[in-house]
Order: structure tokens, then C-alpha cells, then sequence
């Protein structure tokens, strides 16, 4: 059962890559909840709480590489129902915080399930899209199935609310089928069909729906939440100037304007700390690490394999993207998690999850034929 | 399909991988170019910005919703109030600037560092108020020598202000510092600590409407906090105006006839439902709930016996007394006990097993029907009705007149009153029902606890035909632009177990109690109006069974409750009172005279207009009760 070639073929650099924005990550967190309130040192607890997050995390990473990823292809459908399932119980059982409906209470932790859904949307694809893909791409009718596996997540994380997650699954779903290539006759309609559509859409929306969008993608309209982040965000990456203000030396997250510090802009108080240089950086060891996702995929040499790695280093990409351009200011503002660094256990467990399922695919590379 | 037939192989995938990495490199190139962006090209500017965090948000209070009465009175409304706060980390060094401060306000500097004491544990950036509400004096003190004083600020909040006071004072209600356990429910979730919401009254209940939102400005500060220009700004949304069905003229006046006594009164349109006056005496200050009391003035508030912070109209819970012989005589009527034979000999007193209840009447009130009754408030004739229909019975029909439980009005603490059952007894003392209790209940004693607002409401409804409405305080709500956004709706809750036919004979018994020579409620006749009515007279001690006490044992402060309940014109009635006067003693001589007076300020419109000038200008007060009184007197004397 056990052979020697996973030892030769274990994925090291993955690893490294991931232990060393791991560390990255508990320091900003360890800054961003020591310059909160000093008084209120119970947000320490938030610190040690992440660290056992990446505890628990590594062990998940070790079962996610261990089994082959053939059997996990197998169970697919089975992992999918189960967290549908998690979904529809958030929705009925689930905890109400700050106005939104996400977390599953399981004795003393909670749970998001929305993190998990993420990577059942993506192993789900991956085996429907490896056996119809062809290199003339793929038609209407067979975007059927994928649509579903798709929407009913979405619409459910819609429901909680959590938009930055709803539209992260479909970010996903779409980098996937784009991968895949869609024919070009089906993607023209498909274009053309959604540009008559969104106008009509519009047109049924409810004023306060119409505001709440219009505001999420101009957050200048709302000076005083969204806007007033994204100032003191711009303000406190831009202050970090080229060499940083130093590791617990920054000021900006002490004012009481960042509510989500330590989880949506927790790149803002790394960037105020380690300026240009250390953001730099950041960005740098991140890029590898999507670059190196991607080697896996290009590596591997069976269709699952591939479009499974790929759909796992686009949910990477689109998180880091998303979250580092929105506090430099350049996207709307959503919640979503930046892997490795923003607190969140279900947001460590998923993306643990993710890199050990990209070593599996990388160190199972020579089992085939 | 030849499409179909190309499957993808593995080099087809490591081509579709390789265009993955070059787009993911080119999203990346556009992250490094906004960071060289902001840390490198606009580093100084947003580094100057980041010092003593210069951007800050200021949050502007939204003006509450103003109170009116029915006919566009204003009540209630917000004046300007302005606080002197402090933050730390403008007030750079903070001692040297509190030293300042201390001198030129005049306040010493112990108290100013408590202040800041007590709100250690918030944000270094978050003001903290030194003194609320400062004068002008202070204010110009503190304007004048604003760079002198880095980190001290003057803001404008409006200030709730109670126009009249006392006016209206328990149905208003007033605003207080919500509580810790109160931030936390979502009700309130846009709010934050130090904020004032509806403790009592209409400023609780329709706390939702009355409360606007927040708004707020994006300011530049310079090193000293002072604002150096404003960004952005998003005004505060003004809260919703509420319109009362009060009079304030009649509500006034309510208020003026119970000035030095404990009790209340309520006024209401029996069409409808609309309170016109709802008043309960004594009443408190609401501005000093939100000014801020001393601890002084709070302990003279519990402590006093006549209890000012109780709505006595709404929670106060008092025997109906004689008042309740309306019950009885309804409940005898419909179950057939009262027909026209039904007369009784009253010698002043009955014996019911080996006691002696006494009519209040000493002489006794000789051959006694229905009317003689109730226009002379026989007790004897009653006791006899009661002791026929049994308790359950008569307890039904008062549970269905709408008496034992809340009328639903919209306001906080309405008391439900209490109709004794047989069942109701046995469980809560463990003893069976008695005969004898039956004949106390039945004349409004004994156990029997009504509220002067469900007493209204029943009279309301013997007055108009037999409908029981909601009592309504709400009359519209409008926009601060003067759109209306609610009506206040009739609503009926019920309707009396009563034929017409049988609802008019009672009509007429109610009449005859003003109008009859010798009726006990003819002190609240009306020139040129009918008034029916039913005077009522409770003890305060609940009598016991074998209690045979007598009048006259009894010390002041224990003296017997005055009640009158009432409805004018007799014939398509308009307004209906209900008056309860604490140890006034006699329903006929405390408390009738204060419906009388309501009614016809209501009714008269030359009155009413007397009323309304008086309002107008203070300073021409005649004395209009002596010389109604003495009128009043004359035209007794006349119809006996």
C-alpha cells in the first residue's frame, strides 16, 4: 500500500510556501489585535485561537494528501450532498452575527460551512468537466449540470447573507468552465444573453437592493462605513512607504475605524508595517505559490488532476486578488478572507484542505500507466 | 459533431495552463502597480495623513420626531444642547490642557479628570464628554480660546424638550440612556452607547418612528483635532413627527382639575376609539430625565406616596365600586333575573346568612326597580340581583364588557384588573367561593380591580350602541416633509353581551343618574346638554368577611376612592370620561364635577374657546371653577 515514491515526489515546496505565509499571517494577526484597545487584551485570545486553527489545519492537510485523489473523485457527490446539507442547516440552525445567518455551532467552535462548499463546487466540476472536455470546447447543453452544482450553493451562501463568498463560488466556477473553453457560438450567447438580462434584472430590483449594490460598487457613496474603510485603508498601506513603519509600530488600525482588522483588512495592516518592501514580498511569495498550483496542474497527467489543481489555485488567486485589491481600494468591498492571514478557522481548515489536496495531485504524478 | 471527436489530451491541458499563469502574472502586475502607487509615489501625502490619524469620522445625531396633539399643538420638541468633550490624543499634553480648561470654565479640575476617569476603556480617539449641555457663558469661554485648548471640542446635539410641563407627562413619557442590555438587542442595533431612547409612554412605544438616523461627516483634523475641512458629508435623517388624538385643551384642563389630588382621568371619543385626554395625577417633570436629576429629586420621585411616576390611568387598579353596577345590571337584564316586576324593598340594609350588609344608604331607599337603582346607586337591590345570577355567571358577563383584561391601548405597563371566579379564588387561596362575596362583587367591591381606562372604554361603549373600540393615542404619523405614513385606525375589539333593547333601558337608568332629582351624579348636569353617568364610591381597604367596619373608623389617608364614569350628549354621544379620585370619597361630589367640566369644554364651543384663549394667554386666569360651581348649585336647587 504504501510506496516510497510519495516520500521522492512529496511536494515540499508547496509546503514551505504555505508554512511560511502561515507564520506571515499569525504575525500580522499577532500586531493587528495587540494595537487594537490595549485594555481589551481578550482580542489576544483571538491570536491563540488562530494558532490552534493552523494546528488543526495541518492535520486536515495530511488526510487531504494522504487519500488519492482517484477516491476522492469517486466520493464526490457524496461530499457535495453533505455540505449542501451544512448549508440548508446553517440556514435553519445557524448563529446569527452582525446581521448575517453563516456560522454552525458544534459545541465550543463554530463553523462556516460556506469555506468548505467552496471545494466540493470545485472537486464537483473537476470530475463532470475532465470527462465531456474536448478541445472544440464544450456546448450550451453541457453546462447545464455544472450551472446547478453551482447555483444551488450560491443562491444558499446569497441567502445568509454573504456576498463576498456567493460570488467567490461562482468566480471559481467560471475561471473553471473558462479553463475547460467554452465553444465560441455558446459563449457569445451566453454573453450576449446576460447583457439583455442584467438591465431587465435591474429594472425588477427594490430601491434599497438597488442602493446596497450601487454602494458596493462605488463605496464613495457610503462615507461613513464602506468609504471610510477604504480611506483608512489606502491611508494606512500608503503610509507604510517603502520601508514600513516596523512590525507593531503602526497606527492607523488602532483608530477605532476597522471593525474587520483582523480578517477582511488585515492586508492594510501588514502593508502600514512592512511598506512597499514587505507587501512586495507578500505578493511575490503568493504568486508562487498560485504559479507553483499551477505547476501541479501542468505537471499532472490525468484530466481530474489537472482541472482539479486548477479550480483549487483559482479559489487562492481570486481570494488574495480580490482581498488585496479591495483594501488598496480597487474593488468593491467584500468579504473575503486573504488565505493564510486573515483570521478565520473555517477560512485556515479550507485552505489547508486546498494545499493538501494540491500535494496529492503533485506527489501522485508518476502513478499513472 | 466532429468537435466531439477531438478529445482533449494532456498537451491540450498544459497549453490552457501555461494562458492561466500569464493571466494570473498579469492581475498580479496590476496589484504591484497600485502599491508602487500608494507607498511609493502618494507615500509622503498619505503618511502625513496617517499621523495622529487625521481622517476621522464625526457622527451627526439625528433630530427626534416632535410630539403634536390632535389638532397640530406642539408638544414636544428637541433644543439645541451643547456638550464639551475631550480626546486624549489631540489633547496633547493632556494635564497642562485640563489645567486650562478647569480655569477658564470654571469647573474644577478633579471633576474634569473623573470624567475621563470613567471612560478609560474606550478608543484614545473616542470623545469623551467633560460636561454636557454647557451655557453660553461657558461656551463662548471655550470657543474663544479654541487654540489654546488642543483636543477639547464643542458639539451640537439636539436635546429632547417637554414644552409644557407636566403636560401630558405619563401618556409622553420621556427618553433615558439606554442600558448595556438593551445595546445588545438588534432592535437597537444602530446605536451606541450614551444614546437616548423612549423609556415610557409614546416615546417607548413608538420609539421606531421617532427615532431618525444617524448621519455623519468624513473630516481632515489638524495635530490639534481641530476639524481643517470636511470631506464628505451624509446628513442625519430627521425622525417621524407622531400626531396624538389628545386635546391638549382638554388635557390641560383634566390636569388643572386634578392639580391637588392623586387620581386620573380619561376622555374618549366613543365613535372611535380616540383618547382626548388621558391624565394622572401627580404628575413629574419629564425634562429632568433627560437634563439629568439629582439623586434628590429621583428619591422624592419613588418615595412620594401618591406615587407621580405611575400612569394611574392605564396602571392603576382600583374597585370599581358602584360603577360596576352597570355590570350587574346588564348580567340581571339578559339572564331574565331584572324584568318589570322585579322590584325590591330596601330597608337599608339585607341579610345574607348570618350577616348584615349595609346599603350605603342608612334610611334605605323603600320600593326600589331598576332605574331607582341605579340613578340612586341602591346597594341592597344589587346585592339581591347578585346573590340570583352567582359569581361565575356575573364574572362572565364583566369578562365580556372587556373588565379583567388589558384593553391593548399602546402603551407600555397597562394593567389587566382582576374579575374574581369561583375557580380564580379556590386556586388562589385554596378556599371555595361564599355566598357572601358574591354580594360585594356585585355592588363593585371585593376582589374586583378595574383600570380607569377599561372603565372608559366600556362607558364608550354603552354609550354608542355596544361596541367595545381600542382606545387610540395614535392619530398619523407624518414625515418631517408633512407626508402622512399611518393613520390611526378605528378598531373594534368587541362588543357588549347586550340586546339594544336592554342596552337603551340602561341608557335610560344612566340618564336618570344625572338627571333624576334625586340621582347621585346630578352635580354633572350641563346647561343645555344631557349627561348620562355612573358615580361610584371604593373602598380603599378590601373589606373581609366577617369586617363590619364603618365610615366613619376610617383615618384620611384610607379614605374611600371617588369614581364617575360618564358620557355626553346622552343621545349620540360624543365624548366619554371616566374620572377616579384616590380617598376623595364621594364619587358624586369628588370626581363627577371633573367629568362635568371636561364634557363641556368639549361639547361647548364657546367654552372650548375660553379655554383656548386662557391657553393662549396665562396671564388672564379667572377663576371658572367657583363660578361654574356656584351655577351648578342653583340649577340643583332648581330641578328639586
Amino acid at each position: 500500500m504504501f510506496d516510497r515514491r510519495f516520500i521522492n515526489y512529496f511536494d515540499w515546496g508547496l509546503l514551505g510556501l504555505s508554512v511560511l505565509l502561515g507564520f506571515v499571517g499569525l504575525a500580522t494577526l499577532y500586531s493587528a489585535v495587540s494595537s487594537s484597545i490595549p485594555t481589551q487584551s481578550p482580542h489576544k485570545i483571538l491570536y491563540f485561537k488562530q494558532l490552534i486553527w493552523y494546528g488543526a489545519g495541518l492535520a486536515v492537510m495530511v488526510i487531504a494528501f494522504l487519500i488519492n485523489y482517484k477516491s476522492i473523485e469517486r466520493w464526490a457527490l457524496l461530499f457535495y450532498g453533505i455540505c449542501i446539507l451544512l448549508l440548508v442547516c446553517v440556514m435553519y440552525f445557524g448563529k446569527y452575527v452582525g446581521g448575517a445567518k453563516r456560522w454552525l455551532i458544534l459545541g465550543p467552535i463554530s463553523v462556516q460551512p460556506s469555506e468548505i462548499v467552496k471545494i466540493a463546487v470545485i472537486i464537483s466540476l473537476a470530475r463532470y468537466y475532465s470527462k465531456i472536455a474536448n478541445t472544440g470546447g464544450i456546448n450550451l447543453r453541457d453546462l447545464f449540470t455544472p450551472l446547478v452544482i453551482t447555483i444551488i450553493p450560491f443562491f444558499l451562501i446569497v441567502k445568509q447573507p454573504d456576498l463576498g463568498t456567493a460570488m467567490l463560488v461562482i468566480l471559481i466556477a467560471g475561471s473553471m468552465t473558462v479553463f475547460i473553453k467554452i465553444e465560441k457560438r455558446s459563449l457569445l450567447f451566453i454573453i450576449v444573453s446576460c447583457s439583455l438580462i442584467a438591465p431587465m434584472v435591474w429594472f425588477f430590483l427594490k430601491g434599497y437592493q438597488k442602493i446596497r449594490i450601487l454602494t458596493f460598487l462605488n463605496p464613495d457613496r457610503d462615507p461613513l462605513g464602506a468609504g471610510y474603510h477604504i480611506i483608512q485603508s489606502k491611508i494606512a498601506i500608503g503610509s507604510g512607504m517603502i520601508t514600513g513603519k516596523g512590525f507593531l509600530k503602526g497606527t492607523q488600525n488602532a483608530l477605532f475605524f476597522l471593525p474587520e482588522q483582523h480578517t477582511d483588512f488585515i492586508f492594510s495592516v501588514l502593508s502600514e508595517e512592512w511598506g512597499f518592501a514587505g507587501s512586495t514580498a507578500l505578493l511575490i511569495v503568493f504568486l508562487m505559490l498560485i504559479i507553483y498550483g499551477l505547476n501541479v496542474a501542468y505537471r499532472c497527467r490525468d484530466p481530474f488532476g489537472t482541472i482539479l489543481s486548477v479550480g483549487i489555485t483559482s479559489m487562492i488567486f481570486w481570494q488574495a486578488f480580490i482581498n488585496i485589491g479591495m483594501a488598496m481600494g480597487l474593488m468593491p468591498v467584500v468579504g473575503v478572507p486573504l488565505p493564510f492571514i486573515s483570521y478565520g478557522g473555517s477560512s485556515i481548515i479550507s485552505i489547508m484542505i486546498c494545499i493538501g489536496l494540491l500535494i496529492n495531485v503533485s506527489m501522485r504524478r508518476f502513478m499513472f500507466e | 459533431m466532429t468537435k466531439y471527436l477531438k478529445t482533449a489530451d494532456m498537451e491540450w491541458y498544459k497549453q490552457r495552463v501555461i494562458i492561466s499563469m500569464l493571466f494570473v502574472a498579469a492581475a498580479f502586475i496590476v496589484l504591484f502597480v497600485r502599491l508602487f502607487y500608494l507607498q511609493v509615489i502618494k507615500g509622503d501625502e498619505l503618511r502625513r495623513l496617517s499621523e495622529n490619524n487625521r481622517i476621522r469620522l464625526q457622527s451627526t445625531d439625528p433630530p427626534r420626531g416632535l410630539i403634536f396633539d390632535r389638532n397640530g399643538v406642539l408638544l414636544v420638541d428637541n433644543r439645541p444642547s451643547f456638550d464639551l468633550s475631550i480626546i486624549l490624543k489631540d489633547a496633547k499634553p493632556v494635564k497642562e490642557t485640563i489645567r486650562k480648561l478647569s480655569k477658564y470654565i470654571h469647573v474644577s479640575e478633579s471633576e474634569l479628570t473623573a470624567k475621563i476617569a470613567s471612560a478609560k476603556h474606550s478608543s484614545p480617539y473616542k470623545p469623551i464628554v467633560l460636561k454636557q449641555d454647557i451655557g453660553r457663558d461657558m461656551l463662548a469661554a471655550v470657543e474663544v480660546r479654541k487654540y489654546d485648548l488642543p483636543g477639547i471640542g464643542v458639539n451640537v446635539k439636539p436635546r429632547r424638550h417637554y414644552i409644557n410641563k407636566h403636560r401630558a407627562a405619563h401618556l409622553i413619557g420621556y427618553l433615558g440612556e439606554i442600558s448595556s442590555g438593551e445595546l445588545k438587542s438588534s432592535k437597537y442595533s444602530e446605536l451606541k452607547q450614551g444614546d437616548f431612547i423612549g423609556k415610557f409612554g409614546v416615546e417607548k412605544a413608538f420609539e421606531s418612528f421617532l427615532r431618525g438616523k444617524r448621519g455623519g461627516r468624513q473630516v481632515e483634523v489638524n495635530v490639534m483635532g481641530q476639524v481643517v475641512s470636511v470631506l464628505k458629508t451624509v446628513d442625519a435623517r430627521p425622525g417621524k413627527n407622531i400626531f396624538l388624538t389628545i386635546d391638549h385643551i382638554l388635557q390641560k384642563q383634566a390636569e388643572v382639575l386634578l392639580k391637588d389630588v392623586a387620581g386620573a382621568v380619561v376622555a374618549m371619543d366613543p365613535e372611535n376609539g380616540h383618547i382626548l385626554a388621558l391624565a394622572s395625577s401627580p404628575p413629574f417633570d419629564q425634562n429632568i430625565f433627560v437634563d439629568g436629576m439629582s439623586h434628590e429629586q429621583w428619591e422624592a420621585l419613588i418615595s412620594n406616596p401618591f406615587r407621580p411616576m405611575e400612569n394611574k390611568a392605564i396602571q392603576g387598579e382600583y374597585p370599581p365600586a358602584s360603577t360596576f353596577k352597570i355590570i350587574t345590571a346588564i348580567a340581571g337584564l339578559e339572564e331574565g333575573i331584572i324584568d318589570d316586576n322585579f322590584i325590591i324593598y330596601c330597608p337599608g340594609h339585607y341579610k345574607y346568612g348570618n350577616r348584615i350588609y349595609r346599603c350605603w344608604k342608612r334610611g334605605g331607599h323603600g320600593n326600589v326597580d331598576l332605574v331607582k337603582a341605579l340613578a340612586e346607586s341602591c346597594d341592597v337591590y344589587f346585592y339581591q340581583v347578585g346573590q340570583k345570577l352567582t359569581i361565575d355567571r356575573l364574572a362572565s358577563y364583566a369578562t365580556a364588557c372587556g373588565l379583567g383584561s388589558p384593553t391593548g391601548i399602546n402603551l407600555d405597563q397597562e394593567a389587566e384588573g382582576l374579575i374574581p371566579t369561583s375557580a380564580w379564588k379556590r386556586r388562589r387561596t385554596g378556599i371555595s367561593w361564599q355566598g357572601g362575596e358574591t354580594l360585594s362583587v356585585a355592588i363593585g367591591q371585593g376582589y374586583n380591580l378595574v383600570t380607569p381606562l377599561q372603565m372608559v372604554v366600556l362607558t364608550a361603549a354603552v354609550a354608542n350602541g355596544g361596541i367595545r373600540y381600542k382606545p387610540l393615542i395614535l392619530k398619523e404619523i407624518k414625515t418631517a416633509e408633512g407626508k402622512t405614513i399611518i393613520s390611526g385606525e378605528r378598531q373594534s375589539i368587541g362588543q357588549l353581551p347586550i340586546s339594544k333593547q336592554t342596552l337603551a333601558r340602561v341608557n335610560k337608568c344612566l340618564w336618570e343618574v344625572v338627571n333624576h332629582p334625586k340621582g347621585t351624579g346630578r352635580i354633572a348636569r350641563i346647561d343645555g346638554i344631557d349627561v348620562s353617568g355612573k358615580t361610584g364610591t371604593a373602598q380603599l381597604v378590601k373589606r373581609r368577611d366577617d369586617d363590619t367596619e364603618s365610615e366613619a373608623d376610617i383615618s384620611d389617608h384610607l379614605k374611600d376612592h371617588a369614581w364617575f364614569v360618564s358620557y355626553a350628549p346622552s343621545v349620540d354621544p360624543k365624548i366619554a370620561v371616566a374620572v377616579i379620585v384616590e380617598h376623595g370619597e364621594h364619587g358624586s361630589s369628588a370626581a363627577a364635577p371633573i367629568a362635568r367640566d371636561i364634557m363641556r369644554t368639549y361639547l361647548k364651543k364657546d367654552e372650548y374657546d375660553r379655554h383656548l384663549r386662557l391657553a393662549a394667554n396665562p396671564s388672564m386666569r379667572i377663576t371658572i371653577k367657583d363660578k361654574t360651581q356656584t351655577g351648578e348649585k342653583d340649577a340643583i336647587q332648581r330641578s328639586m
